[in-house]
């Protein structure tokens, strides 16, 4: 069936990794008292992780 | 520079502004060259749903409680992901059936109720009258802290002004104008707002860059980059809150995911992105680059809110200013009018784009949905009787805006200062999360049915209304508070923020839980207890298998009954106008390749025509009615749509196979065609052949003929003659059974019915024995013959005659080919790892290129055929090859014309038996 074609396999995939990478207990992971250049790791965590999994999207919707 | 002149008038040159673009996109719409139709413009515009909220609330909210703004933005982008499963599905349903609306969109699929479409409708405009409610909030406190300059002055404790000098009412008013103006123009709701989209991206465009203007002033300008914001953070005891966010109680990871799952479903159904992400969509393959396009705008514009919040809190170390206000009271304290200007403009821009396309959406809605029905059905109005209705309708989606926008002004007056504008927006998300069930149920569960999607609705929204609206109105004095302190009654299993007794959550993830308990539950129930009707059923199909009907979805098909032509065109008139009308059916004519006149009967397909037409401009529940109002139609039953779907799906299964079919059939006629062009060559070799044969076998014929004859004329010829002549009908005989054994040989090999006598043959004897057999052959020619042959070689596995034969037929080619007396001639025997290799190189003219592939074929030889005489039948090569394949060896030719050639051939040794001779 087209709605289940490949590429909305891979986007669900990656909605699936965002959910965890975004929940309990990734976060608690990185919800200690550390820093990086400065700033607090679970805030550094929360922009690099989310730029990631863009990107990622952005490979997968690009892709032909 | 910050008087309140220059400011009201930055204001209005920037409505100006947006309303130029708006009507320059317009324009260029109708000349038929879109600004909108493109990827770009789609992303920019879903932005939309970054409001006030975003701008001045993000902060604030992250200056409370640190990242918990975030699940805001990381929900949709979640979604967004999952965007070309739903949202596509969703965009080819909407564009099929020209929905107008979310709540058309909801009661189209369950049977293009009415009653549902009023019923999302009326949730719609509760639940989102907070959300426009805080807009105006942000428009006018950022105006009235504005307008203190240079002091900061929080506008809570200037007190409550007289309703007449509130500036939220003027907001609202102007708003109300200007969304009137570019937000009606088009009566057909399900064409596209080209100026409204176009003006929108812009909007999104400015409050980004207003944002991370003041962000980098903030983060490099008043502080030296992020680090060291943290680091002068982690100095202030009473900031700790902010930098240990998720502080590990279980509440706090609970009420994280519920706002992700809160705000996934939220950028789906808040009206105002269904409308710029669903109807104003102008091509699916925009969602391609708006699924990562439309994440990294929400990137982009949170990445500064936790260093403004930070570096709010560091700069107001006290509590007298509020947080939301941070974004502008920052620029405000030091100085930088230009960027205080720019940043209140820019939340003005994010608050005027939610508004806008808010309400564009929701007075659709109201009318389409919720009056519209009404009206129709109220006798007493004659709306049936009007010629014209177009001005209606505008008249009504033109009042519905502005009392939309006043009512947010009545919420704001009476319910927006108790709480955060955070807080408040979430109220809204929490409504219009109830839409989802029904939504996404709809398109990916036909088992769902109307009264499900109502009784499920219902549910949630009462129990939304119950935990969440409830206790605002209650903090903001219209309700006892005793109520949220001890329940209804003093029943404690009551209380809104306690239902059940479940306490240690938030009050959104409280609310969510319940209602979407409640919601689920009851729609689900409901739905497998009640049977659906034909209509609904028929829905359900159209919508959920919307991608395996091909391209019509075949409303037609499931009408049955009588209409007239000229009833259903004054019918569409009265919608479109007459010109619009006369155009439409013209259109459909022509499509159908039909001829139109005003008396032609209707058949079902102009019917269908006319209904879709009248849903593009009042709703699928509406034009249902008014469609109904003019044609006989004869119910269906159930069991006949039921009968006509699985029909529907048999004739998809057939064409299915059908394609199968025809691919198997491309591929056998492929195959054909390739046997024919090889029979069609091998016919031309078989001609080739019969030539060539019958030359050659008709010299020696001609020969013995000959001699024969002088033999038989001339009795007295001399004994030396008759001798001589003899022996040359002897030689041209065998010559002649030579090449007969040949071409029945090639025709046996070839058949494979040959007999193989196979043995172990050791190469170096055959080679040694066969030499010397041919020794005549080179003497006589004068032609030398030299052998290097090893010592000892191990066997191979042959027959030893064939081999014997290939031998032969390669020093006679040999022999043939060199010049007499300078010739030369040379076989070497080697042992290349498992194979034994035989060459035997000449000295001859050599062998060009060109022949080098063709002489192992049948009846090839090399050279001019035409000019020069061949010499043998073409065929004795061919037949070594096949016999050195036959024995798994390999046979060639290597050879540069002018420097003789080497013909080579390798035979396997095979270990077993190489063992047992050893």
């Amino acid at each position: 069936m087209e709605e289940f074609d490949p590429r909305a396999q891979r986007h669900a995939a990656l909605c699936l990794l965002g959910l965890v990478l975004f929940n309990y207990p990734i976060l608690a992971a990185f919800n200690v008292e550390a820093t990086v250049f400065g700033i607090p790791l679970l805030y550094a965590y929360f922009f690099v992780a989310w730029g990631a999994l863009i990107a990622l999207m952005a490979i997968v919707a690009e892709r032909r | 520079m910050l008087q309140g002149w220059v400011i009201v008038a930055a204001s209005f040159a920037y409505l100006g502004l947006l309303f130029a673009i708006a009507y320059f996109a317009d324009k260029r719409a109708d000349a038929g060259r879109s600004v909108i139709a493109s990827p770009y413009i789609y992303s920019l515009s879903l932005a939309v749903y970054a409001t006030a909220w975003t701008f001045y609330g993000s902060v604030g909210r992250a200056a409370a409680d640190g990242v918990g703004f975030l699940p805001i933005y990381i929900g949709p982008t979640l979604m967004v992901a999952l965007w070309w499963v739903v949202m596509r599905k969703i965009l080819r349903i909407s564009k099929r059936n020209r929905i107008t609306s979310l709540a058309d969109f909801i009661a189209s699929r369950y049977g293009k109720s009415a009653l549902l479409g009023g019923v999302v409708t009326v949730i719609a405009v509760i639940g989102i009258l907070p959300y426009i409610s805080l807009q105006l909030k942000a428009i006018s406190s950022s105006f009235t802290l504005l307008l203190q300059y240079p002091d900061i002055v929080m506008p809570a404790t200037l007190g409550k002004v007289p309703l007449l000098q509130d500036t939220a009412l003027w907001v609202a008013l102007i708003l109300a104008v200007f969304t009137i103006l570019f937000g009606t123009r088009h009566l057909d709701a399900a064409e596209h707002h080209e100026g409204m989209v176009a003006a929108i991206a812009f909007e999104s465009l400015f409050k980004l860059v207003a944002f991370l203007a003041v962000g980098i002033w903030v983060s490099w300008g008043l502080f030296n980059g992020f680090g060291d914001i943290f680091t002068r953070a982690a100095a202030h005891p009473e900031l700790e809150p902010m930098l240990s966010p998720l502080n590990g109680m279980a509440g706090s990871y609970a009420s994280w995911t519920w706002l992700t799952v809160l705000s996934m479903l939220a950028i789906m159904f808040l009206p105002r992105q269904f409308q710029v992400a669903v109807i104003e969509n102008k091509d699916e393959a925009h969602l391609k680059k708006a699924i990562w396009l439309f994440p990294l705008y929400m990137l982009a514009i949170n990445i500064f809110v936790l260093p403004i919040a930070f570096g709010g809190r560091l700069a107001f170390p006290t509590a007298g200013v509020d947080a939301d206000t941070f974004v502008l009271a920052l620029p405000m304290a030091q100085k930088q009018e230009l960027l205080a200007l720019v940043v209140f403009i820019g939340g003005l821009s994010a608050a005027t784009g939610m508004v806008i396309v808010e309400t564009i959406a929701l007075s659709t809605m109201v009318c389409n949905d919720l009056l519209m029905p009404v009206l129709l059905r109220m006798r007493s109005l004659r709306l049936n009787e009007r010629k014209d209705l177009t001005g209606l309708l505008l008249g009504i989606r033109r009042g519905a805006i502005l009392v939309l926008l006043l009512l947010g002004f009545v919420y704001f007056r009476l319910a927006g200062e108790a709480y955060a504008l955070v807080s408040t927006g979430l109220i809204s998300f929490a409504a219009v999360a109830q839409f989802a069930p029904i939504a996404l149920g709809g398109i990916f569960w036909k088992g769902g049915t109307r009264r499900g999607a109502l009784a499920g609705l219902i549910a949630g929204f009462a129990v939304w209304f119950y935990t969440l609206l409830l206790p605002a109105f209650a903090r903001s004095g219209w309700f006892p508070l005793d109520l949220l302190e001890h329940g209804p009654f003093g029943i404690e299993l009551l209380r809104p923020l306690a239902l059940l007794g479940v306490t240690g959550l938030d009050q959104i993830t409280h609310a969510m839980f319940w209602s979407m308990w409640a919601n689920i539950g009851t729609y689900v129930l409901a739905s497998l207890l009640f049977a659906p009707s034909a209509d609904e059923h028929r829905q359900a199909s159209l919508f959920v298998d919307v991608f395996k009907h091909p391209s019509e979805p075949g409303g037609a098909r499931f009408w049955r009954g009588t209409a007239s032509g000229p009833e259903l065109h004054s019918l569409l008139a009265r919608f479109l106008g007459a010109g619009g009308a006369e155009a439409a059916l013209r259109e459909h004519a022509r499509t159908r390749a039909a001829g139109w006149s005003h008396e032609a009967g209707a058949d079902a397909e102009l019917v269908h025509f006319v209904e879709k037409q009248l849903a593009g401009v009042i709703g699928a529940a509406s034009a249902r009615i008014m469609v109904a109002s003019v044609v006989k139609e004869e119910a269906m039953t159930l069991d006949e749509v039921r009968a006509l779907l699985d029909e529907a799906s048999q004739i998809i299964m057939y064409s299915h196979r059908l394609e199968q079919k025809s691919q198997e059939l491309e591929r056998t006629s492929a195959e054909l065609r390739a046997a024919n062009e090889r029979l069609t060559e091998l016919d031309k070799l078989k001609d080739d052949f019969v030539s060539t044969v019958s030359h050659e076998l008709r010299t020696p014929l001609t020969s013995i003929r000959a001699f024969s004859e002088i033999l038989h004329d001339n009795p007295r010829l001399p004994d030396a003659d008759r001798a001589r002549f003899l022996g040359i009908i002897v030689k041209e005989t065998a010559r002649l059974t030579r090449l007969i054994h040949q071409v029945l040989d090639a025709s046996r090999l070839e058949s494979g019915r040959t007999e193989w006598n196979e043995s172990l043959v050791d190469l170096r004897t055959v080679i040694e024995d066969t030499i010397a057999a041919n020794a005549q052959l080179f003497s006589e020619r004068e032609v030398r013959l030299e052998a290097r042959l090893p010592e000892r070689v191990p066997p191979v596995t042959a027959d030893l005659d064939r081999i014997v034969q290939v031998i032969v037929n390669l020093l006679s080619n040999a022999v043939k080919f060199v010049e007499p007396r300078r010739g030369r001639v040379e076989v070497s025997l080697t042992e290349e790892g498992e194979y034994l290799r035989v060459d035997v190189r000449d000295n001859g003219q050599g062998i060009s290129e060109k022949d080098q592939h063709v002489i192992f074929d049948k009846y090839r030889q090399a050279g001019d055929t035409l000019t020069g005489k061949p010499q043998g039948s073409g065929l004795g090569l061919h037949i070594s090859r096949q016999i050195i394949e036959h024995f798994g060896g390999r046979m060639w030719v290597s050879s540069r014309p002018g420097e003789g050639a080497c013909f080579s051939f390798t035979l396997p040794i095979r270990a077993s038996s190489y063992a047992r001779a050893a």
